[in-house]
This record gives C-alpha cells, sequence and structure tokens, in this order.
C-alpha cells in the first residue's frame, strides 16, 4: 500500500488505526494469510469476526453441522462473516474435522494458522497431532460457563519485532564506540556559553562527567546507589550559576540526573536474545534454514567479530532537551553507526547464504535494528501435555497449592471433557441433571487426578459450579476470548447433545460474555502469530469471568 | 475428496450480498421458532436461563435462583450506552446478545472510513451518518425483539431526569473530560438523607478503555466505590510539547508537524478563516508539506502523511481485538449486576496482551477528598497577594483537579460576580484584565466561597478560599 501524500488508498484509510500498530509489512502478512476456523459456532465466529475485519487475506470454515434443511452451519457463517469486509475472502467446508482427519488430513497443511473451538478432547487431540507434524500453529478455544480457556500449540515461533513496552535504550555510554567518543569529544562543556551549555543534550553531560567520575575512580562505572548519588551530585554541581552563586534553570541537566539510573546500565545481550544466539537446533545452516536464523546467525558472527561482544547498535535516541543541531548530530551518530552495523551483519548474511548457493533476498535492516527484540516461542504440544510420563507435574501442583487459582479451572475443563468421553453428553445440561451429574463429575476429577498422579485437592464447590454451567456458552466470554455479531447463535452440537426430534441449529442470543473476552483474546493471538509481531503467550490462558482474572501456564 | 468451496468474494454486488444476509439470517429465527412469534422462540434464553434460575457456589451472597429474573433482563431493565464506536458496537451487540432489550445509546460523532475496520456494525455505505442511528438500526433488525434507542447527541445535552431512568450505564467513551462528566452526573443524582446514602439513587457505572493493544474496564458504584476522580491520577494529562520546543527548537517531526499547527496555520490561513479540520485531506495535505519543508530547515527526517494526520488529529491505534476483549468485560458486568448473579468486579481490570497476554485485577481506592464524589469542599489556599491567574493555572494544573477551562465565579459585596471566563470570546475580554489582579483587589475575603464550572463536571464546583500569610 503506497503512501501518497494527496491521498490515501480507501484501504489504507479503512485500516489505518491498526497500521499504526503493525505497520504495512504487518498488514502485508496478514492479508497473505489463510487462516481456517473449526466450528462456525458464536464463539469460532466471533473470533474470525476478529479476524475479517483486519482484513486477513482468506479463511475457511470447517463445520459438518446442519442448520436448515438446505443450508449449512458452514455456509450460513462464512456469507455472514464475508458480508463484514469484501476485501476478505472466505471459505467454507462442510464436513467434520474427524471426516476430514480421516479422509485428507493433508488439507490442514494449506493454513496460515488453525483455530479450534468448542472441540472434543479426541478431536482435538487428533487435530494437533497432524498440525504439529506439518509446522501449523494451532490455537484451541473453549468456552464453558464462566470460564475462558485457549491453548497455543506451536513447535517454535519467531517474533521478529516485539515490540516491548519498556524497552531499555541502547546509548553504550559505558562502551561507547569510536564515533560516538569522537562526538562527546567535540564538547567542552567547561567553555561554552549558557545558551550551548544548557541545550547540551542529557546524553553528553552524562557522557562527560563520566569521564571526570573515571578519572577519580579507576575508570569503574558508579555501581551501587551510594555512587549513583554521588555521580548525581557530581552532575549537579555542574549546572551553571547566575552572579549570585544560585543555580541556573538548566532542564538538560535535570535530565541528566534522572537518567543516570539507566544510563549507565551496562551494555549487555538480554538473556532472550542469547539463547536464540546459541540456540542448538539451527547451528548449521543449510539452504532450508528460515530467514530468521540466517539472520541470528549472522547476528552472532558479528558479535563475535565486528561487535566485540555486543549486539549491532540500535540507532535511536530518545527525545531530550537540547538544540536542533545538537540533538540532529548525536542522533545521527547512533543512527549511523547503526547502519554500518546493520551492513556488517547484511553481508554476513549474503556470505552465510553464499555458502549454501542462495542469493540473499531479504531486507535485514529492519531485523538488525531489533536485534535485541528478537524472540522465540515455543510451545509444548498438546500430546505431551496430555501424557502421563510428560504431564507438567509441577507446574499443576505448585499452582493448586492456591485451591481457587485458574489451574482448578483447567483441570475441572479436562475433568468434563472426561465425562464427555464417558457419557456422550457434558454434565448438567438439563436442570435434572445437575444433582446426579455431581457426583459423576467428581469421579471423573479423581480418575484425571489419579491418572496423572496429581496430589492435588479440587474443592467440590468447583464441581458443583461446572455442573451448574450445563455446558453453557455465555457470549461475553465468547467475546473475551474472541467477539462477534451474528443474527444467530448456534447450539453446542459439538458437545454430542442435539436437541430431541429435530437436529437442527437453535438460534438463540446468548450469554457469551465470556466468551467473547476470550475470543477477542484469540484474535489478537492469532495476528500476532501471523505478523511475527508482538508476542504470543506460552501456552495455556485461562480467564475466569466469575473474578475477572485469568493466567498463562506452560503445560 | 470434495468439499464445498463457497468463494463469497467474488460477483455479488454488496448491496445484493447484504440483503440476501439479511434473509438469511430472517430464514434462520423463522425456521426455528414455534409458530410465528419469532421473539422468543423455544430455548432461545437456555444458557442465560442456566445463570438465572440455578443455585450455586460462586454466586452473590444476595442470589437468589428465580425465572423472574430473565423477564427483568429481557423486559424491564434499561441500560445507557455511551458512545457507538470501538467499543461501544461491541457493547451494543454484546448486551443485546445477552438479552437485554431497552437499550439506550448516545453517540455526537458520525462514521469515518477509518471506522470501518473495527466498528463493524457500520459499512462504507453508512459513511458520514450518524454512529448511533446506524448502530441502533443493525442491532434491532438482526436482532428481534431488540429496541436500541439512538440519540445523535452529546452528553451534556442531556440532563438529571434523563439519566435517571437508567439502571445501568456503560461508557465506551475516548475522552477523559466526558468520562468525568458523566461521572458528575451519577454523582448529582446521589440522594443522601441525614448523611446517608440512598442506595436506590445510585446508577451503578461501567466504564471501559481501550488504546492499542492496552484497555480496562472498571465498575463504579456511586457514592460508595472510587470514582473516575478518585484515580484521576491513573490518567496522565496527554503530554503537550513545549512551546519552545515547537517554536526555536525541534527535534522530532512530531515538533515540526506541531508548529505548522499552532502556529503556521493561524498565520497564514491558507483556506482562509477555517479552524484545521483533521478530517479534511487538503488540509492535512497542507500541513504535511509545510512540515516537510520546517523539517528540512532542521535536517530533521522522518515526517510522512500518515504521521502528520497522527498528529495533527491526535490519533490513538485501535484493533477489533482489544475492544471486543474490553467490551466483553464491561458486558460481563452489567449482566452480574442486572442478574445479581455474581458479586461484580471490585473494581478495574487492568487488560495488555503486547507481551502474552496479561490482566490485573485490583480494588481501586476512593479518595478521601476527591473532587467529584466526597462531598468534601475544596480549599484553596492562596496569599491574597496572589493573583486570579494564579488560581487558574492551579486548577488547570493540579493533578487531582486538571480542569480544562474553568469559569469562576463568586459573591462579592452581596453580588454575584463572574472573575473569570474563558469560553464565550466576549465575556472572556473583559475578565481578562481580573487575571492580573491580586485576589485582595478583586475584593475576594478570607473563608470565601468561590464557584467553578468547567467542562469536567456537570455542577459546579464550590471551593473554599483560606489566605495564608
Amino acid at each position: 500500500m503506497a503512501q501518497s501524500a494527496a491521498g490515501k488508498s480507501n484501504k489504507e484509510q479503512k485500516y489505518d488505526r491498526q497500521l499504526r500498530l503493525w505497520g504495512d509489512h504487518g498488514q502485508e502478512a496478514l492479508e497473505n494469510a489463510h487462516v481456517c476456523l473449526i466450528n462456525a459456532t458464536a464463539t469460532g465466529t466471533e473470533i474470525l469476526k476478529n479476524l475479517v475485519l483486519p482484513g486477513i487475506g482468506a479463511f475457511t470454515i470447517v463445520d459438518g453441522h446442519k442448520v436448515t434443511g438446505e443450508d449449512n452451519r458452514a455456509q450460513a457463517a462464512t456469507e455472514l462473516l464475508q458480508e463484514l469486509n469484501s476485501d476478505v475472502s472466505g471459505n467454507f467446508v462442510e464436513e467434520s474435522p474427524d471426516k476430514l482427519l480421516d479422509n485428507d488430513p493433508e488439507f490442514f497443511h494449506r493454513f496460515s494458522l488453525v483455530i479450534g473451538v468448542q472441540l472434543i478432547e479426541s478431536t482435538c487431540l487428533r487435530l494437533a497431532g497432524v498440525l504439529w507434524n506439518a509446522g501449523v500453529p494451532f490455537l484451541v478455544c473453549k468456552t464453558y460457563g464462566l470460564v475462558g480457556y485457549m491453548r497455543l500449540a506451536v513447535k517454535e515461533h519467531t517474533v521478529v519485532e516485539s515490540h516491548p513496552d519498556n524497552a531499555l535504550e541502547d546509548l553504550r555510554l559505558d562502551q561507547p564506540f569510536a564515533e560516538l567518543k569522537n562526538h562527546i569529544q567535540s564538547y567542552d562543556l567547561d567553555n561554552m556559553d549558557k545558551k550551548d551549555h544548557s541545550h547540551t543534550p542529557w546524553i553528553i553531560v552524562v557522557a562527560k562527567y563520566l569521564e571526570k567520575w573515571y578519572n577519580e575512580h579507576n575508570y569503574q562505572l558508579p555501581k551501587n546507589y551510594k555512587e549513583k548519588e554521588a555521580f548525581r551530585q557530581l552532575i549537579r554541581e555542574g549546572i551553571l550559576k547566575n552572579e549570585n552563586g544560585v543555580a541556573e534553570d538548566e532542564e538538560n541537566f535535570e535530565e541528566a540526573i534522572k537518567n543516570v539510573n539507566t544510563a549507565l546500565n551496562p551494555t549487555k545481550i538480554p538473556s532472550t536474545v542469547q539463547d536464540i544466539l546459541n540456540a542448538e537446533g539451527w547451528k548449521n545452516i543449510t539452504a532450508q534454514t528460515p530467514a530468521f536464523w540466517v539472520m541470528a546467525r549472522a547476528v552472532k558472527e558479528f558479535v563475535e567479530n565486528e561487535g566485540e561482544g555486543k549486539l549491532p547498535v540500535r540507532g535511536t535516541i530518545p527525545d531530550m532537551i537540547a538544540d536542533s543541531e545538537k540533538f540532529i548530530n548525536l542522533q545521527n551518530v547512533y543512527r549511523e553507526k547503526a547502519m554500518q552495523d546493520a551492513s556488517v551483519v547484511s553481508k554476513h548474511v549474503e556470505s552465510l547464504l553464499q555458502s549454501v548457493g542462495k542469493v540473499c533476498v531479504y531486507k535485514s535492516k529492519k531485523k538488525c535494528k531489533n536485534a535485541a527484540f528478537l524472540r522465540v516461542v515455543r510451545c509444548r504440544s498438546l500430546a505431551d501435555e496430555c501424557s502421563v510420563e510428560l504431564v507438567n507435574k509441577d507446574e499443576i501442583t505448585s499452582c493448586m497449592d492456591n485451591p481457587d487459582s485458574e489451574m482448578v479451572l483447567y483441570l475441572m475443563l479436562r475433568s468434563v471433557d472426561r465425562f464427555f468421553q464417558q457419557h456422550s453428553r457434558y454434565p448438567g445440561v438439563y436442570n435434572y441433571q445437575v444433582e446426579e451429574d455431581i457426583g459423576k463429575l467428581k469421579l471423573c476429577v479423581n480418575s484425571l487426578l489419579q491418572e496423572y498422579g496429581l496430589n492435588v485437592n479440587v474443592k467440590d464447590d468447583y464441581i458443583h459450579e461446572f455442573c451448574r454451567y450445563g455446558a453453557s456458552e455465555l457470549h461475553t466470554v465468547a467475546s473475551f476470548l474472541g467477539g462477534q455479531l451474528l443474527d444467530v447463535e448456534f447450539l453446542l452440537n459439538k458437545y454430542g447433545f442435539v436437541m430431541p426430534k429435530t437436529n437442527l441449529f437453535i438460534p438463540f442470543c446468548l450469554n457469551n460474555q465470556k466468551f467473547l473476552f476470550a475470543l477477542g483474546c484469540a484474535a489478537q493471538e492469532a495476528i500476532k502469530m501471523i505478523t511475527h509481531q508482538f508476542v504470543p503467550f506460552n501456552n495455556t490462558f485461562i480467564y475466569n469471568a466469575m473474578s475477572q482474572t485469568s493466567a498463562t501456564f506452560q503445560l | 475428496m470434495t468439499w464445498s468451496r463457497g468463494n463469497m468474494a467474488d460477483g455479488e454486488e454488496p448491496e445484493k450480498k447484504r440483503r440476501r444476509v439479511e434473509e438469511l439470517a430472517e430464514k434462520m429465527a423463522v425456521d426455528s421458532g414455534h409458530g410465528g412469534n419469532a421473539r422468543d422462540w423455544d430455548g432461545r434464553w437456555n444458557h442465560v436461563q442456566k445463570f438465572l434460575e440455578r443455585p450455586g457456589p460462586f454466586t452473590h451472597p444476595d442470589f437468589e435462583p428465580s425465572t423472574e429474573s430473565l423477564h427483568f433482563l429481557l423486559e424491564t431493565c434499561k441500560i445507557l450506552v455511551i458512545g457507538a464506536g470501538g467499543l461501544g458496537c461491541e457493547l451494543l451487540k454484546n448486551l443485546a446478545l445477552t438479552g437485554f432489550r431497552q437499550i439506550h445509546v448516545i453517540d455526537m460523532d458520525t462514521i469515518d472510513v477509518s471506522n470501518l475496520n473495527r466498528q463493524f456494525l457500520f459499512r462504507s455505505k453508512d459513511v458520514g451518518r450518524p454512529k448511533a442511528d446506524v448502530a441502533a438500526d443493525f442491532i434491532n433488525r438482526r436482532i428481534p425483539g431488540c429496541n436500541v434507542v439512538p440519540y445523535f447527541k452529546k452528553i451534556q445535552d442531556f440532563d438529571e431526569s434523563f439519566y435517571r431512568q437508567f439502571h445501568i450505564i456503560v461508557c465506551g467513551l475516548d475522552s477523559i473530560i466526558a468520562r468525568r462528566w458523566m461521572n458528575g452526573m451519577l454523582m448529582s443524582l446521589l440522594i443522601y438523607e441525614d448523611g446517608v446514602l440512598d442506595p436506590s439513587s445510585i446508577i451503578p457505572l461501567i466504564d471501559g478503555g481501550t488504546e492499542g493493544f492496552k484497555g480496562n474496564a472498571r465498575v463504579i458504584l456511586p457514592g460508595m466505590t472510587a470514582c473516575i476522580d478518585c484515580t484521576l491520577e491513573l490518567y496522565p494529562p496527554q503530554i503537550n510539547f513545549p512551546m519552545c520546543t515547537i517554536a526555536s527548537m525541534p527535534r522530532l517531526p512530531e515538533h515540526c508537524i506541531e508548529y505548522v499547527r499552532v502556529l503556521q496555520w493561524p498565520k497564514e490561513k491558507p483556506f482562509g478563516d477555517v479552524p484545521l479540520d483533521g478530517d479534511n485531506p487538503e488540509h492535512i495535505k497542507w500541513v504535511f508539506q509545510k512540515s516537510q519543508e520546517r523539517a528540512s530547515e532542521f535536517n530533521i527526517t522522518g515526517v510522512t502523511y500518515r504521521l502528520t494526520q497522527g498528529v495533527v488529529k491526535r490519533i490513538i491505534p485501535a484493533v477489533a481485538s482489544t475492544n471486543a476483549v474490553i467490551a466483553a468485560a464491561c458486558a460481563t458486568e452489567v449482566f452480574k449486576i442486572a442478574s445479581s448473579a455474581y458479586v461484580p468486579l471490585n473494581n478495574y481490570l487492568v487488560f495488555n496482551d503486547v507481551d502474552g497476554l496479561y490482566t490485573y485485577t485490583f480494588e481501586a481506592e476512593r479518595k478521601e477528598n476527591c473532587t467529584a464524589c466526597s462531598q468534601v469542599p475544596q480549599d484553596l489556599k492562596f496569599a491574597p497577594s496572589a493573583t486570579l491567574q494564579d488560581i487558574l493555572e492551579y486548577l488547570t494544573e493540579n493533578a487531582s483537579l486538571q480542569m480544562k477551562s474553568p469559569a469562576i465565579t463568586a459573591t462579592i459585596d452581596g453580588k454575584n460576580r463572574t472573575l473569570y471566563l474563558q469560553t464565550v470570546a466576549s465575556i472572556e475580554e473583559r475578565t481578562r484584565p481580573n487575571l492580573c489582579k491580586t485576589l485582595k483587589e478583586l475584593g475576594l475575603t478570607d473563608g470565601q466561597e468561590l464557584a467553578v464550572a468547567d467542562v469536567t463536571t456537570p455542577q459546579t464546583m464550590l471551593f473554599k478560599l483560606h489566605f495564608t500569610s
């Protein structure tokens, strides 16, 4: 989407507010993506709405359930969603996921992401296995009464731009590169007129006083609170005084003092990046190595050689009190160094690719600028999570030290799945079932805990509450997990529960607030997966609408 | 293996498609029901009923399962939604789908193209039309039985008698001023008898806000829990660039754009004596070009059309998903309060999904001397030699007050005098000289009451002046 001075394309106008979050390149990734939704329940379509509105390239709904005699649920949902955004292409498959897995498991290989909503456990695990092996990320969503659940399964997801909220600046004051050193030298604070003195960038001020400090402290950085305080005092004494000996108003010096704490942080590579640079899996570059890892390797070579143990310079500085010229000159010193470092890294990339017979076609500049913000997320497979040998016992038992931790909701969700397995229905759907089902559900809870050797206590209150839910979907929970307007809401056929005498959908407007909360989250996680920007959760998210609390577990 | 590949992207024109969609919806509604009444077909409210009619271990202590609750929800409960934008659209949908039928919505804006990426009740054919009207229309047509009443107006266009009719008010606003006004309005509805608050005069206020990937939802029970003004410090004042930076020492592309907006535009009046309109592409184009010129003077890079528009309109980035999340949280609270089924959020939820998913729930505390809800008269401590300007600056800059353009009146020598008022040009001119006068010169006395009116509050605030030596 080219940006013209005079006018913007209609698409650019429409997407303006989100382009400011993930940029044109993020939007491009979205528009090249094809997402699969399994089960066009109100909740599933809520997620899709939040992907269709921002312009996902294409979606395909897989759903074997019937709506009316003629229209299938998948088709109906597709039409309704399609209407939301004409830029998006919608498809549907009138088939249950189990059937597809039986006849054409490779069907799923074409998708950027598969989202499974309200799947029964057996189907979910089957699908998870296929997708794991095919390297297709799988996002599982479920809402049950007032509880929302999301699970992300992906072997390895790379994030180029994590956009951290509070990243520290990359100023290199502890180890100034040559050009920065020279630039600092060009200032003589003691012999400046007042105007220049008051408009010298604080970075220079700190650097100059650091030199003074080094002379008196054996070239050691101020380390603890006491030393930093003394250093701040040193700077404070440098504030110009008027004829009466009263300190002038020098905001730049105040800024310097305020920033001492963070400005003197030793330049080092964040541990998350260290892990990436030292990742075992990609030590040897081949023709198939993904771009992210070729870049990581190139950065590593930079760090070990030209970088002298440091990452490429980021090249940005925060705004600060200074006159335009001084600020721009200082900014350019950092910028030019960053460009220099980036081109060195590019050369490493080129030679790495050459060594495996490939030509460099992608831009590395963005990755260089963000070298400190590279992240990799690895989510365990569902198979591992559910395996008796590999279950994350520690996480579960330690969370359950607090019996009201969201972890109990996870255990309850697993238990109702077990109930479904045994009884082909969920507990408490009808009023008359509630009381009897409490006992039955409790048996399921106990068998689950026993099977996995989990020595935890699940309070009876939760067992009662889950029977009370009767597998309902409150619209708001659905929206939190996802978000949309459909004319009609679909009953939960996937629970294996079919209205007597009709196997038709029953439209109703639902109380899926919790679901909605959870589905809003799902859409955003899906966008993160597709754009490779921002960090997705790892790997289980539980939302409790009763208390409006949530938790993320790595299971 | 065969599968139906329905690709909806080709062929049909939007209008035809939309009609087909509506037919489809209607058909589904009718087919499923019993006979002709499409309003409440069998099983329509099954899911809600489970929460209203079954006892449970986590319900509100006062909750009693009953079949009456559904009736209240559907027929009686009156909800006011403020804002039909990103949050508003989601809220209306959520509330309607939950079963609320008496929903009123206020929004003073019309639909813009840039709304369409998330305000899903609108289509491109609706651009230019009032948001409230289009939103109400959409919901009423698609959800049988729902009756959304729209108002293409400002919240300030209504008085106490209007607001008093609602059981619950939910806000999806994009302005702190508007929030504070609403907050103040609900405070003014509170009835105290012998110092005791009459609970029936309380209208719960559920407030949601979003910005990019961050959001918050809170429950305010006026007179009982922390209100908007109690936690004003949670909303830091908007950072405006200092004038000297803009005028003579720009460093960032934003500074250059502000220069053109604040200084160059009023001076050069490129389109005549009209204010700069951020929605007018010609205006933005002019600002963009001039900003580029200014930037090149100072060797500043980075001025783009997108940045220009962002700065001029103070654009906040927004996506559908965050709005969905926060609106859902708010609607959950509406449901809880309306049904008494669960203990409501107590009282503030923060959400952030930049890195993983993060929520934080805490109880914001009431401020003892809150300007809006504490009923404690506010003190002003100034020397008699202080000027009215000093008081004005205090009212606007103090973190707990943050007034925008306060009008100050006082009773002096038995007469009600306007000391300073900004919002009417002729009065501003007349009272401007008062700003440099000292409080003593103005005839103010120790212990004097000053009445202050401002956009941030529907009621005049009373201050007590205390002279310091």
